[in-house]
């Protein structure tokens, strides 16, 4: 990749037009535009960094409760404090009996899992969340990890059902139809990938090809 | 989910009381509407002195104001009102509509423009441009960077630090408008200097490609949602402004019967364009030619844009943070966003100061989701029923002009219109927006929902206040009755295949035929300049999905297997609404050009999460897919 220089765009930007400039070619008053090239490049005391961490407190706060869960390895986390604060995360829901699009989709995520390599687990997290927490206690989840080949830094996810029932909403896991919104076996089988102190997130159908979804992923593993 | 100012969630009760509080007496004295007087006028109190419960002066979209009983027992998810917080008030019609400069050109550009990418030099392009050295010929050059800047939405929210497009003398969201005419082609150099991600105020990325909205455009200039590129990097993207056929049925010139007008552009970066857009990446592109003249003295004598009497008009739909007024994203929404402010050219609810003569109104859906029913709206004769005239569809003059008492537009739509004000002269009037749409899933259907379709005038969202000076002035444009434009072209000749496009959702994940975005995956091979039937059909019920498809444009030959009963819909179309539970066939004639281009819903949402296929013209393509 070739990086053009700061200060080589900064040429780029500040050449004139010297001909051939239209201003105010189509009569109207240039002056009622509100965002005019004085006010429009000024800051006026905007600091776009603390706002910028405000925002992630507020993505924070209307996202990501911190609801205590049980991982397969029976194992209590707090879902914003320890899975997802600072991280690069996927998340999305199953449950271990679901004979729909959960299969499908495990298995696709294995497959990124592969192509990710070693940064799951490392500086990529990948969290599925049971839609079933009555049945799929860690025990079961255990199986469900040996069963589809699944590797580390990736962890099922059990708790409470008011607790999932609130993450589920929270991250937007619903349909608008309450009918199929219930329906447990039409459930929304999308990943969400995210970079979590960068404020980048995104979702993809978790039945895309494989090696699209991890490139998807990478697309927020920003330096 | 409803939240408070904290943003706390509370319940739907408590939301409908925080709401009618603060709207019933905010909003009112921001309008200026105290008296008991104005507000009888307005038919806001009764005879008895209550306040009656409508949509505000700001109109909101929560579904607060509606009753929302559906006889279906609300398991109909058209009617149900979408889950999204309110932004704090604003006061309406206080500051001026804001208008776009036109875009300023530079002599040259440093280093000059090359046929294949200048990669040592920054360039993320990766193909040739196809028609380079014909089209470098007298180009006008544009030299565009993408950069945060600092505005003001209203004067009862703080500065926002947004995204726009500066061409060096200007830097405003929407950006600069490219004023140019057919047969001068252009070249525009984008520079992506946005800031830092972790400096997004929360949502967005600094990662983007600008795609010219109905541009009859070589691909790698197109704006294709995979050609995105990064800080410190640029794209030049060569524009020919050249009609379609003139490489394939109508060399050298191709046909006047497919120019265009009002052209749009955007960011397009796949799985994050409703962010980027939403940011502020967008503007108007205008093209003329020498009958579309632009100057109301010459060539078919509309309204002329030289004279300041032609106006784009940029619609958006947003959401301010209640806790500190900031532009805020819904992150996590999968349906559609609907935002409870609306703003024109970037203000929220501006006024304009017209003459009493005619203007023409390029009118354009910036979305994310929301659709559009433009009515006039006199405050003070709210039984009046005001005529206006459609010209154009999607940028296309139409063959003559439809008067009209209101006109539909869905997300990248654009319609244009002639309005006489003189009836209206010394008196306010409000364009207004009476769609009843409650959620991301389009207009409500009032059958279903029991709810009106279209409300009652001034229940509405009153989008821009147009005040009319009392004095008389000259009009030099001409009356729409006398007008003719183009002719459509022939779209009678044979197709070499009918394809077919469901659009779908499976398990909540949107889908075409089945199968989702993905940049590496080219559906369809189409070979260059063939005609090709698309037949779109939903397989999503009572959604609406607006179809976008680049390239070359098309015309609805029918819906539901009949012919569109609409005049104004007997146009060339870039975008064509796919309705509840319809099936819509389109003509179309691939022409001139080769590579890759997308069909997307224009949804952002829905197209952001994979609603898009890729497609190509391909020399040794021609495939024979009936489902790609």
């Amino acid at each position: 990749m070739h990086n053009i220089t700061r200060r080589r765009l900064l040429g780029l930007m500040g050449m004139a037009p010297l001909a051939g400039g239209i201003l105010g070619a189509n009569g109207v008053d240039a002056t009622g535009a509100a965002n005019t090239l004085a006010d429009s490049r000024a800051a006026g005391g905007t600091n776009m960094l603390a706002e910028s961490r405000a925002a992630r407190e507020r993505i924070h706060k209307r996202y990501f409760p911190d609801v205590m869960l049980r991982t397969q390895d029976d194992k209590q986390v707090r879902f914003y404090d320890d899975l997802v604060k600072d991280k690069i995360v996927t998340i999305n829901f199953f449950y271990a009996n679901c004979e729909g699009i959960c299969p499908l989709v495990t298995s696709n995520l294995v497959k990124v899992q592969k192509l990710l390599g070693e940064r799951v687990g490392r500086d990529i997290f990948m969290y599925s969340i049971s839609l079933k927490p009555e049945d799929d206690t860690p025990a079961v989840l255990k199986d469900y990890e040996k069963m589809h080949e699944i590797g580390p830094g990736w962890k099922l996810l059990t708790g409470k059902p008011g607790d999932i029932e609130l993450l589920r909403k929270s991250l937007g896991f619903t349909f608008p139809n309450k009918v199929i919104d219930q329906d447990k076996s039409q459930h929304i089988g999308n990943v969400r990938y995210g970079n979590e102190p960068l404020m980048l997130w995104a979702a993809c159908p978790g039945m895309a090809h494989a090696k699209w979804i991890a490139e998807s992923i990478s697309w927020v593993i920003r330096s | 989910m409803y939240f408070n100012v904290l943003g706390e969630k509370v319940s739907r009760a408590r939301y409908r009381e925080m709401i009618a509080a603060a709207k019933t007496r905010r909003e009112l004295i921001a309008a200026g509407l105290t008296s008991r007087r104005d507000l009888l006028k307005m038919g806001l109190l009764t005879a008895g002195g209550m306040l009656v419960a409508k949509s505000g002066l700001s109109a909101r979209a929560y579904g607060q104001t509606l009753t929302p009983t559906p006889p279906s027992g609300g398991s109909n998810d058209l009617c149900v009102p979408s889950q999204q917080a309110a932004s704090p008030p604003t006061r309406a019609f206080i500051e001026p509509l804001p208008i776009m400069p036109s875009a300023s050109s530079v002599p040259t550009l440093n280093p000059f423009p090359t046929l294949s990418p200048n990669t040592a030099a920054g360039e993320s392009r990766t193909r040739d441009h196809q028609l380079f050295n014909r089209f470098i010929q007298g180009a006008k050059f544009y030299n565009v960077t993408q950069h945060a800047i600092f505005v003001s939405q209203s004067p009862d929210l703080p500065t926002q630090a947004i995204w726009g497009f500066d061409d060096g003398v200007h830097a405003t969201s929407p950006g600069p408008t490219y004023v140019n005419h057919y047969g001068v082609p252009i070249l525009v150099r984008n520079n992506n200097a946005l800031p830092p991600v972790n400096q997004n105020g929360g949502f967005g990325i600094p990662s983007v490609t600008t795609h010219l909205h109905n541009g009859h455009t070589p691909s790698e200039s197109d704006g294709f949602p995979c050609d995105f590129f990064e800080i410190g990097h640029f794209y030049d993207q060569q524009y020919p402004n050249v009609l379609a056929g003139f490489n394939s049925d109508h060399q050298p010139n191709g046909d006047i019967n497919e120019s265009m007008s009002t052209l749009w552009y955007h960011d397009h970066r796949v799985d994050f364009t409703s962010q980027n857009t939403y940011k502020g990446l967008l503007g108007f592109f205008l093209l003329f030619n020498q009958f579309d003249t632009g100057d109301e003295t010459t060539g078919f004598h509309l309204p002329g844009f030289v004279q300041g009497f032609d106006i784009p008009l940029a619609f958006a739909d947003k959401v301010y943070d209640p806790t500190n007024g900031q532009l805020a994203f819904d992150l996590f929404n999968l349906d559609g966003i609907l935002g409870d402010k609306f703003l024109v050219n970037g203000k929220i609810q501006p006024f304009f100061k017209v003459q009493p003569r005619r203007y023409r109104f390029r009118l354009l859906d910036t979305g994310p989701s929301r659709f559009y029913e433009f009515f006039l709206t006199d405050l003070n004769n709210l039984g009046a029923t005001n005529q206006f005239f459609v010209i154009a569809n999607d940028g296309n003059l139409l063959p003559v002009p439809v008067q009209v008492t209101s006109v539909r537009i869905g997300v990248a739509e654009r319609v244009e219109v002639v309005i006489d004000f003189s009836n209206f002269a010394g008196k306010s009037i409000y364009l207004e927006n009476r769609l009843n749409q409650i959620n991301g899933q389009g207009p409500v259907i009032g059958q279903e929902c029991n709810l009106p379709e279209i409300l009652a005038a001034g229940q509405g969202n009153l989008l821009l206040r147009f005040d009319v000076s009392s004095k008389k002035v000259k009009d030099g444009s001409a009356d729409p009755t006398t007008q003719t434009f183009y002719s459509l072209p022939d779209a009678t000749a044979t197709p070499r295949i009918i394809r077919t496009f469901k659009f779908d959702r499976l398990n909540g994940q949107w889908s075409i035929n089945g199968q989702f975005m993905d940049c590496n995956d080219i559906r369809v091979h189409i070979q260059p300049n063939s005609v090709e039937h698309w037949i779109l059909s939903n397989g999503t019920g009572n959604w609406t999905h607006p179809i976008h498809i680049h390239e070359e444009e098309h015309q609805i030959l029918t819906r539901n297997r009949v012919p569109p009963s609409l005049p104004i819909e007997r146009s060339r179309k870039d975008v064509t609404q796919l309705r509840p539970n319809e099936r819509v066939e389109l003509f179309f004639r691939f022409r001139d050009w080769t590579g890759r281009y997308p069909l997307h819903c224009h949804n952002v949402i829905h197209e952001d999460h994979a609603m898009m296929l890729r497609w190509e013209i391909d020399p040794n393509g021609g495939d024979n897919t009936l489902v790609p």
